[in-house]
């Protein structure tokens, strides 16, 4: 049986917003686990042992998403003070600050070689901001979405964006071309199939869509879930098997990718899953509910070598 | 080493100190690290030149105050006792060591200041400061300064001196006998300002008659002009107390305005002796009348005419400032020598002709005849508008002529390159006759896009006044004949003609261009069938009076006030009445369209839009990406400068007929889709039925164009694929409509349609090598093949789910999920969901193909060929996957201990959902 082998106490409860805490998590490289919140803090666990490693705090408003560079040598995170924050792991100290979004920013990413920090905001504008020079403006400002951004994902050399606009955007600076797939609903989260082949769209219409990388078409598509209001993230399995994502009905939905048949609901609590995260190369799989984050393993792992 | 030096001795030339030879035995000393290579100053410590008052500081203790203690307040001292030896603090006692010295802020090492370092004088500045000297407000001043010895010499005056060039001297070689100069009067004074005095100017008052052959002289100095700007409050031509006047009392003396400056200044003193009888007072302008003077009339120095010149005669300025006043034709006793025919100075180098030049023949002008009255009849004027054009166009007829276009017609319009150009004369070429001709060749495309689009906004705004126009006379169609005249008139009225090649409305359309400018041409020749002549012959009638009509129109509008010089300036940053706006070159549009592909579920070329993008240059370094566009300037999307109400609006509105027919086709080159969606909006879609056919048409010739690279798009064959494609659609199209009329609203296409067409892009590799053999009847059975394959496909899948089934021990009954019907569908639906089959859909299924065989469509084949491949092609990528899932599931096998059997269920669907989560997580 898989189970939840760690609750890791999240970020307090927040007071007064309407929206639950929006904890996120994001697997660095495996080995941590950042969530961050309402509580304008970020906090990097050991998923593993459950333990608290360190908290980065220096933003004004909640953090609403947060990503690691390759090295785990620094984080970046953006928030609702529309800034974009460049922090250093170790040392726990904010780098740099990029300001210039002139909204919420939704999404962060770093590039491959974590060079490029690009950020999508609700301003409808992703923005591109250098890490290597001191540029307080961004390199490239991409404006051609027509709502919000809600979703950023890199590749070595693409750029894949989700918007409310309905679309999803690829940007593709080595052929130098912008591939924009309309979908229609309101996007929630994009991903790349991890063969960099196809792109797993969620969208606000409780659909989940695998689309050609290259030539749009539809590969496949997930329901059953339950995707109304929220942002809610959406991943693939550690070897593509499997097409996950979060529900608002307190369950998080597994699909097997070829044949779009919903493999499993897995109940994680009453609340909505707001965030959820994949393991790079195993199977574990992270989700966040209300101010707690769980990781899920399978029972013989434990076996093998228990906890941490 | 000593044998290689006293060859090498001669030839080499060695710089710095070398290395001391190493002894027997001697370890190599180590270097000094690039570290400890540190520069101190004379007491050691680190890096510090200057003082605390010369920049840098040393002040206290290694750059921090006071003592190694740091700094302490000076305790209160009682002066009591010592109030006698308290001494004031200078800066002095403030300043480190380093201030003191050599380059510090107070050296304290007597040094000779650069106006002490040299006795010998600077007689070029020496003679500028006298010039200087006699008008400055106190002319004496400049003595003190020559008593001073001035300045040290420069480096120039020291190699000069020391190539042998003494003062005085002019610069450059020797010549051989002194240019003949224009001696002074014996008479007149000498002035000496000008003339150094003795040396050479000595020698060649006697050398006037005897010039040996084998000397040679200096060049003549040149006397520096003195720009000695002017820093004082007097007015101009101001002058001080002219020491002459005010102490030697010359009043009263002959203003000579030419020569006066510098023949003060000559003398400065020299002409005490001479005055010397006069009486000695001051007086002048500065001071008016001294209490003691005698005489008072001269108070505020009235001038009178009696005091200038009433008559011009040669005056010898003599001032020697040559190429400064320009030089003056002198009278001198050489003149005698001269030809008296010639009044003027001879240039040097110059003689005069001795042989006169012939008079040119004058001719009488021609001889009037007789009955020649200098009475110039005009005729009527008409203005070239479209209501009288039938009257202008018989008084030209009249005229006997056809009327020029008025390039030729009024020749003050002409400028010298088109009156060059209309006598058949190359242009010149050595010599940049314009601006325009520096500019790079980028330079001159955007100028020439400027101009384009300068060109079109003069045009809208005829176009508005146009529209109306037509508007009004649409509702009674002009006869064919007036319409044509209507045109003929305002062209050759106008010079569409020579604007043509500049401007080009149908730039999209190469062929329609060509066809435009043809019949440009044909209208220059004053053809009347030149519209018929250059219209392509097979086109249908109806396109023919389109494109008529749009020809005629275009020619009309493009009669703009066009003017080289509009192009050559920029416009200003901010228009009042700015029409246009900045935008995207391609937009993504009509949602509507994508909404239902969505609905449909045909996601792909449907609902992408594909759109040249240009990175950042940065931005592609930081990614590790070369930049795909690296001439390019731009970042973004492409922008262009758009109207927001476009000529082309006008031109399409009237009829909502069809676009030229392959107009997105020669669009640039990276984004071929973007013009084909902006030529669907909904302007001329009559029908539903046709606007799908046309999208039909558009995709395949997208999906052929796709089977290449997106460069060779362009290429001729791939181009004329194209056309086929449409052309041979085209006809379906009107064979559909022929064939089935009924068809509702609606209705959809087959599927097989859909199919072939959306199919076709995923493969690139096989088309290329698609051979053709392909018939019409193996496209019937194709079509079968295909239907029998999928479904042995389908039966293929459920097979292999079977054997699982087999294998699978029995479970428990499902819950029952609402998910578990769709998953049903999906199963079957997996990849693009096909809209589902209507009944009109099935006959058409089977008429398709058949009017294919009729028209032996190739291309159908291929596409229909293609999506058989792409059949296949997915059955094996399904199979893969299985495979793959499975030798994952091997691979898992190991590390878990669960049985096989339960693992391999995934593929039943309807035990999916009871799967175990630990097993899900397995997989």
């Amino acid at each position: 049986m898989v189970s939840a082998l760690l609750r890791v106490p999240g970020p307090p409860a927040p007071w007064g917003r309407r929206r639950a805490n929006p904890g996120r998590c994001s697997p660095v490289d495996g080995n941590y686990c950042l969530t961050c919140g309402s509580d304008k803090t970020l906090k990097l666990w050991n998923p593993l042992r459950g333990t608290l490693l360190r908290t980065y705090s220096g933003h004004g408003y909640e953090v609403l998403d947060a990503a690691g560079s390759f090295d785990n040598s620094s984080l970046c995170s953006g928030g609702g003070d529309k800034a974009v924050v460049l922090w250093d792991v170790a040392s726990g100290q904010v780098v740099r600050k990029f300001r210039g979004h002139a909204g919420k920013v939704n999404t962060v990413q770093f590039n491959e070689e974590a060079t490029v920090i690009l950020s999508g905001s609700i301003d409808s504008s992703i923005r591109c901001w250098d890490c290597r020079s001191r540029r307080p403006e961004p390199v490239q400002t991409l404006d051609e979405a027509r709502d919000g951004v809600s979703s950023v994902k890199v590749s070595d050399h693409e750029v894949l964006a989700g918007s409310v606009d309905g679309r999803v955007r690829r940007y593709d600076l080595r052929k130098g071309q912008l591939f924009s797939d309309y979908v229609g609903s309101p996007i929630t989260c994009t991903c790349f199939s991890r063969d960099g082949q196809c792109t797993l769209v969620s969208s606000l219409d409780s659909t989940l869509r695998l689309l050609d990388k290259d030539t749009g078409e539809l590969l496949g598509e997930y329901t059953g879930h339950k995707n109304r209001e929220y942002k809610l993230d959406c991943c693939l399995s550690e070897r593509d098997t499997h097409v996950v994502s979060c529900s608002e009905d307190g369950k998080v939905f597994f699909w097997d990718l070829v044949e779009g048949a919903l493999a499993l609901a897995l109940p994680v609590g009453p609340g909505v899953v707001q965030s959820l995260a994949y393991h790079p190369t195993e199977p574990c799989l992270l989700t966040a509910m209300g101010g707690s984050v769980q990781c899920w393993r399978e029972e013989a792992y434990e076996a093998e070598d228990g906890p941490g | 080493m000593a044998a290689q030096d006293s060859d090498s001795d001669e030839d080499l030339v060695s710089y710095g100190t070398g290395l001391e030879p190493l002894e027997e035995g001697e370890r190599p000393k180590k270097p000094i690290p690039l570290q400890d290579q540190t520069v101190r100053d004379e007491k050691g410590r680190y890096k510090r030149f200057h003082g605390a008052f010369s920049g840098g500081f040393s002040a206290g203790y290694f750059n921090t105050v006071g003592s190694k203690e740091g700094w302490t307040p000076s305790s209160f001292v009682s002066s009591r006792q010592n109030r006698a030896d308290r001494s004031v603090l200078g800066p002095e006692d403030f300043m480190d060591e380093e201030d003191l010295s050599e380059f510090g802020i107070a050296p304290k090492a007597i040094v000779t200041t650069d106006d002490f370092a040299s006795k010998t004088k600077d007689r070029i500045r020496e003679k500028a400061r006298q010039l200087a000297a006699a008008t400055a407000p106190i002319p004496g001043a400049t003595l003190l300064d020559d008593l001073i010895t001035p300045a040290k010499l420069s480096v120039g005056f020291e190699l000069l001196r020391k190539m042998g060039w003494k003062e005085g001297q002019g610069i450059g070689p020797r010549v051989k006998r002194r240019p003949r100069r224009q001696k002074p009067d014996p008479g007149v004074k000498v002035y000496g300002c000008a003339l150094p005095p003795g040396g050479s100017e000595g020698s060649e008052d006697e050398d006037d008659d005897y010039l040996p052959e084998n000397v040679t002289f200096a060049p003549k100095d040149v006397t520096p002009v003195d720009f000695t700007p002017k820093d004082n409050v007097h007015g101009l031509a101001y002058k001080g107390l002219d020491p002459r006047q005010a102490l030697f009392g010359t009043s009263g003396e002959h203003f000579n305005l030419f020569g006066e400056g510098p023949e003060g200044a000559s003398n400065l003193l020299g002409d005490i002796g001479v005055n010397k009888g006069r009486k000695l007072g001051i007086s002048g302008q500065a001071f008016g009348v001294g209490a003691l003077e005698e005489e008072d009339d001269d108070i505020y120095a009235t001038e009178t005419l009696s005091k200038y010149d009433t008559v011009l005669k040669d005056e010898e300025p003599g001032d020697g400032l040559y190429g400064w006043t320009a030089p003056k034709q002198y009278k001198s006793q050489k003149e005698s020598e001269k030809d008296l025919r010639y009044v003027g100075k001879i240039l040097d180098g110059f003689s005069l002709a001795s042989k006169p030049l012939s008079s040119k023949k004058i001719y009488p002008p021609p001889e009037l005849p007789r009955d020649y009255r200098p009475v110039h009849y005009f005729r009527p004027v008409v203005a070239a508008s479209s209501e009288n054009s039938h009257l202008l166009q018989v008084l030209s007829e009249s005229a006997g002529k056809p009327m020029h276009d008025p390039g030729t017609h009024s020749r003050h319009q002409l400028n010298a390159s088109k009156r060059g150009e209309l006598l058949g004369e190359t242009p010149i070429k050595g010599s940049a006759t314009s601006v325009l001709e520096f500019l790079s060749q980028k330079d001159k495309e955007r100028i020439k896009e400027m101009k384009q689009a300068t060109d079109l906004k003069a045009a809208q705004v005829k176009a508005r006044s146009l529209a109306q126009h037509a508007s009004g006379s649409r509702a009674q169609p002009l006869p064919a004949d007036v319409g044509h005249c209507s045109w003929h008139v305002a062209l050759s009225g106008g010079t569409a003609t020579t604007r043509a090649s500049s401007f080009k409305p149908f730039a999209k359309d190469p062929e329609k261009q060509k066809r435009y400018e043809e019949f440009l041409v044909n209208m220059k020749r004053g053809r009347k069938d030149a519209l018929e002549q250059c219209l392509d012959p097979s086109m249908t009638e109806w396109e023919r009076g389109r494109e008529r009509d749009e020809f005629s129109r275009a020619a009309l509008l493009y009669v703009s006030s066009h003017s080289t010089l509009s192009s050559r300036f920029t416009h200003a940053k901010e228009e009042d009445d700015s029409d246009q706006v900045e935008v995207p070159r391609d937009q993504e549009n009509d949602v509507s369209d994508k909404q239902s592909a969505v609905k449909m579920k045909m996601f792909g070329t449907l609902t992408r839009d594909t759109f040249e993008w240009h990175p950042d240059k940065l931005l592609c370094k930081r990614f590790n990406v070369p930049d795909p566009y690296p001439d390019s300037t731009l970042v973004g999307l492409p922008k262009v400068k758009r109207d927001k109400y476009s000529v082309f609006n006008f031109l399409t509105l009237q009829e909502t007929a069809s676009l030229p027919p392959a107009q997105g086709s020669s669009e640039k080159v990276p984004q071929p889709r973007a013009p084909d969606k902006s030529r669907k909006p909904s302007r001329w879609d009559t029908s539903k039925q046709e606007k799908k056919e046309d999208s039909i048409s558009e995709f395949l010739s997208l999906a052929r164009s796709k089977v290449g690279p997106p460069k060779q798009e362009s290429s001729p064959s791939v181009k004329k694929e194209e056309e086929h494609v449409s052309e041979s659609l085209s006809d379906q199209m009107v064979n559909k409509e022929v064939d089935s009329q009924p068809e509702g609203e609606g209705s959809r296409p087959s599927m097989d349609l859909f199919k072939a067409i959306f199919a076709s892009s995923s493969d690139e590799k096989s088309s290329s090598s698609e051979d053709e053999q392909g018939d019409s009847e193996d496209d019937q059975a194709g079509v079968r093949e295909a239907d029998f394959k999928s479904s042995q496909e389908t039966d293929l899948v459920e097979t292999s789910s079977g054997a699982h089934d087999s294998k699978l021990p029995p479970q428990d009954p499902a819950p029952s999920f609402p998910i578990q019907k769709m998953q049903i569908d999906q199963r079957e639906e997996f990849g693009p969901r096909l809209p589902p089959v209507f009944c009109p859909n099935a006959r058409q299924k089977l008429e398709t193909p058949q009017k294919e065989k009729h028209k032996k469509n190739k291309e159908k084949h291929k596409t229909k060929k293609e999506h058989r491949r792409r059949k296949e092609k997915k059955k094996k990528h399904r199979k893969h996957k299985h495979k793959g899932k499975q030798k994952n599931k091997k691979s898992e096998k190991s590390s878990s201990s669960e049985s096989t059997d339960s693992s391999d269920s995934q593929s039943d669907d309807e035990g999916t959902a009871d799967l175990s989560p630990q097993e899900l997580l397995r997989r």
